[in-house]
């Protein structure tokens, strides 16, 4: 092998990491919660798959949303699967969202010298059957929020999020429920919004968008055509 | 860092009927510390012509210098206010001029045409003409900007409409970018009348 | 007057070179330009040259504009496509079209493709790809159609269709696959516009409408966009209104701008003079 000006041996720059692109986005009502990402997957200026999806149901009252790198997701939404599966032998009931987002929180942590490259966004019920948004960095630091967005369109979307949404400081006393004034109807629409918004300007956001809704009835999904260039 | 990104800036243009707005937030920095915040980023050339410039603060002040100098000398020779267009065209080719050393400033460019339409248009820092029917932005809050006016401009509005979209898109796109906001100024031209209104927007 | 006249010497000027050398040296980054991602294309057909071009601009990965136009006019029977940074192809194409105008008025003869293309290789060679002007150049001239492509540093490609920018690879494909010799005129205008479709799709440095240009001997048809494939799929059926006085305000001011009024001439001559329109002095 080749010799360098220094005397080591050259090799190809190689990376671990690649970002897949994708927005997510999560908002929370009173008594629902909706979380959506689009579903394109791409590397550099090429689309990968146009139909992959970066919601994961965690449980019936939880689901995960993973933008940024793939490979590093999938990993990540098997080892809370696991996680989830032990902790329901040995507690004998499904995980509650808080729980899960402590557990999320950790399990990145724990990679915080190798991270996960993903920007994750929980969305679900939490006990008492409100709405709950958590958001995350790479390495596990988190907060609960009623609005967040994460990813390639996280800039463009931000901004339209806290016009409509935003809500009381969580340091006011006393404390301000975080969940959004909202209804579900018009929270969906505002999330469509966005998405189409963000797929005009963000070159890695588009193909489709993917919603959950979760509320009192249960869990069910809508998909919304996007543009495909 | 670039920079770009050195002093921190946000401008806006929106087109409405027969009007135009145009918007920057107010603030001087020297990356995350803030020197001023009743900085100036629009210039009038004429009554019906206005330029925004984003980006490196001394660059900013010497290019609007050299174009109302350049103005100046027009309306010597002419007699008559340079038509937006026009004006479009000398930016570019002064900024292109400096291809290989550029100004580290970007233009926004508004104005109101002889027949009473709006006229509005972007550049890069080498003078890449981007004319729009819509709305442009310029900034480091530029992404934010994108995504405000995406989802809040409406075609045709009147110019107190405009005030409220332009000033909601702004202030809103700010409040997400830390090099930018410290309040914001926005001018609204129509043919009769310039109303110009500093807002009131977060001081953090 | 002469005194304050500018007359600014022709050409680039390389008095901030220096400068921002230094800002070079401290580490910072050099600032991001307005680049056309782009997928153009173009071939010749039985009568003529059609070309073909995406519409969207790019800075980075976020969308500049969504309706650009990449079609530039060389002279009325030679147009050019551009890829690359923006400035450049712009410029690049406008004092090339500046050129051949005087050159017309010179000789009092149509423009030939060969001399738009000589002047723009020697202009980029001479830069050595620091003009980064990626063209497909197509026309019609008194020796028949001619399209060409011609790259950064001043090489050029004399070919019966050709594909260049980020989306060039997806666009070669159909060409590939489709492309046959003696196309109608129909026949051609399709092939390009599902080329440059397979790189609105395909890459994401192109995107939004394709635009189509055809050139024959009998001039010229510019086909702006062409096909729109990509509308917006969704708006907020409540819309983002808001109510007038919405946005806290610290201070207003208005500016009531003179009318334009018209001055009629009241002298005996009067009527020999148009009445004019001026500026009134508020």
């Amino acid at each position: 092998m080749d010799k360098g000006p220094h005397g080591h041996v050259e090799r190809p720059s190689w990376s671990p990491y690649d970002n897949n692109g994708g927005t997510a986005v999560a908002v929370a009502g009173e008594d629902y919660c909706v979380i959506a990402a689009d579903t394109r997957m791409s590397t550099g200026f090429s689309i990968l798959t146009r139909d992959h999806t970066k919601l994961f149901k965690v449980s019936d009252k939880c689901v995960l949303a993973s933008a940024g790198f793939q490979a590093d997701a999938k990993t990540l939404q098997k080892t809370l699967d696991a996680r989830h599966q032990q902790y329901q032998h040995k507690h004998n009931k499904e995980i509650s969202c808080p729980a899960m987002a402590q557990l999320l929180s950790n399990t990145l942590y724990y990679k915080r010298f190798f991270p996960y490259y993903t920007f994750n966004l929980l969305g679900g019920l939490d006990n008492e059957g409100k709405g709950c948004v958590y958001t995350y960095d790479a390495i596990g630091s988190y907060e609960r929020t009623g609005y967040s967005c994460q990813g390639s369109g996280q800039q463009l979307v931000m901004p339209v999020l806290d016009n409509q949404l935003k809500s009381a400081s969580p340091l006011v006393l006393p404390a301000v429920s975080s969940a959004t004034p909202l209804s579900e109807a018009e929270a969906m629409d505002l999330i469509k919004d966005t998405f189409a918004s963000a797929g005009e300007r963000d070159i890695y956001t588009g193909d489709a968008v993917e919603i959950i809704i979760i509320n009192r009835k249960g869990i069910r999904k809508e998909v919304l055509p996007l543009k495909k260039d | 860092m670039s920079i770009l990104t050195y002093n921190g800036s946000a401008i806006i243009a929106m087109m409405g009927k027969n009007c135009f707005a145009i918007a920057s937030d107010r603030r001087l920095g020297i990356q995350q510390q803030t020197l001023a915040t009743d900085f100036q980023r629009i210039f009038k050339i004429h009554d019906k012509l206005y330029i925004g410039l984003s980006g490196l603060a001394s660059d900013v002040q010497t290019l609007h210098e050299r174009f109302v100098f350049r103005h100046k000398l027009y309306k010597l020779r002419e007699e008559r206010d340079m038509k937006p267009s026009t004006f479009a065209n000398l930016v570019s080719s002064m900024l292109y001029e400096k291809r290989f050393g550029p100004y580290f400033a970007e233009p926004v460019i508004a104005g109101l045409n002889s027949d009473g339409s709006p006229f509005i248009c972007t550049m890069d820092l080498l003078g890449a003409k981007q004319f729009s029917s819509d709305f442009v932005v310029s900034g480091t809050a530029s992404e934010s900007l994108y995504g405000a006016c995406e989802s809040m401009y409406r075609p045709d509005l009147e110019p107190e409409d405009l005030f409220e979209v332009i000033s909601q898109a702004l202030l809103s796109s700010v409040d997400r970018d830390c090099l930018s906001g410290w309040g914001g100024i926005v001018h609204i031209v129509s043919e009769n009348e310039v109303i110009t209104r500093t807002l009131k927007g977060r001081m953090d | 007057m002469a005194a304050v006249m500018v007359e600014e010497a022709a050409g680039f000027s390389f008095d901030l070179c220096r400068r921002n050398a230094s800002l070079d040296k401290l580490g910072i980054k050099p600032p991001n330009v307005r680049k056309t991602g782009t997928t153009i294309v173009g071939v010749v057909y039985k009568d003529g040259v059609v070309l073909g071009a995406d519409t969207r601009a790019t800075e980075g990965d976020i969308v500049c504009d969504k309706n650009c136009e990449k079609i530039h006019y060389i002279a009325p029977n030679i147009w050019c496509c551009g890829a690359g940074t923006a400035a450049d192809t712009e410029n690049v194409t406008g004092m090339i079209s500046s050129t051949l105008e005087l050159h017309r008025y010179s000789t009092g003869r149509r423009s030939r493709v060969v001399t738009a293309l000589t002047l723009l290789k020697e202009h980029l060679f001479k830069y050595q790809g620091h003009v980064s002007a990626a063209l497909v150049l197509g026309g019609v001239d008194n020796t028949g159609p001619h399209l060409h492509t011609v790259y950064p540093h001043g090489s050029t490609d004399t070919l019966p269709y050709a594909t260049m920018g980020s989306g060039s690879l997806a666009a070669m494909a159909v060409f590939e696959a489709k492309y046959k010799e003696n196309l109608t005129r129909e026949e051609a205008i399709d092939l390009v516009a599902s080329a440059i479709k397979a790189g609105i799709f395909n890459d994401l440095g192109s995107g939004s409408n394709v635009d189509v240009c055809v050139i024959t001997k009998d001039g010229k048809e510019m086909l702006r966009n062409f096909e729109t494939p990509n509308p917006r799929t969704y708006n907020r059926s409540k819309g983002y209104v808001f109510p007038r006085g919405h946005t806290p305000v610290l201070s207003s001011s208005v500016k009531k701008l003179g009318d334009l009024v018209t001055v009629e001439d009241a002298s005996p001559a009067a009527g020999e003079l148009e009445a004019m329109e001026v500026d009134q002095k508020p």
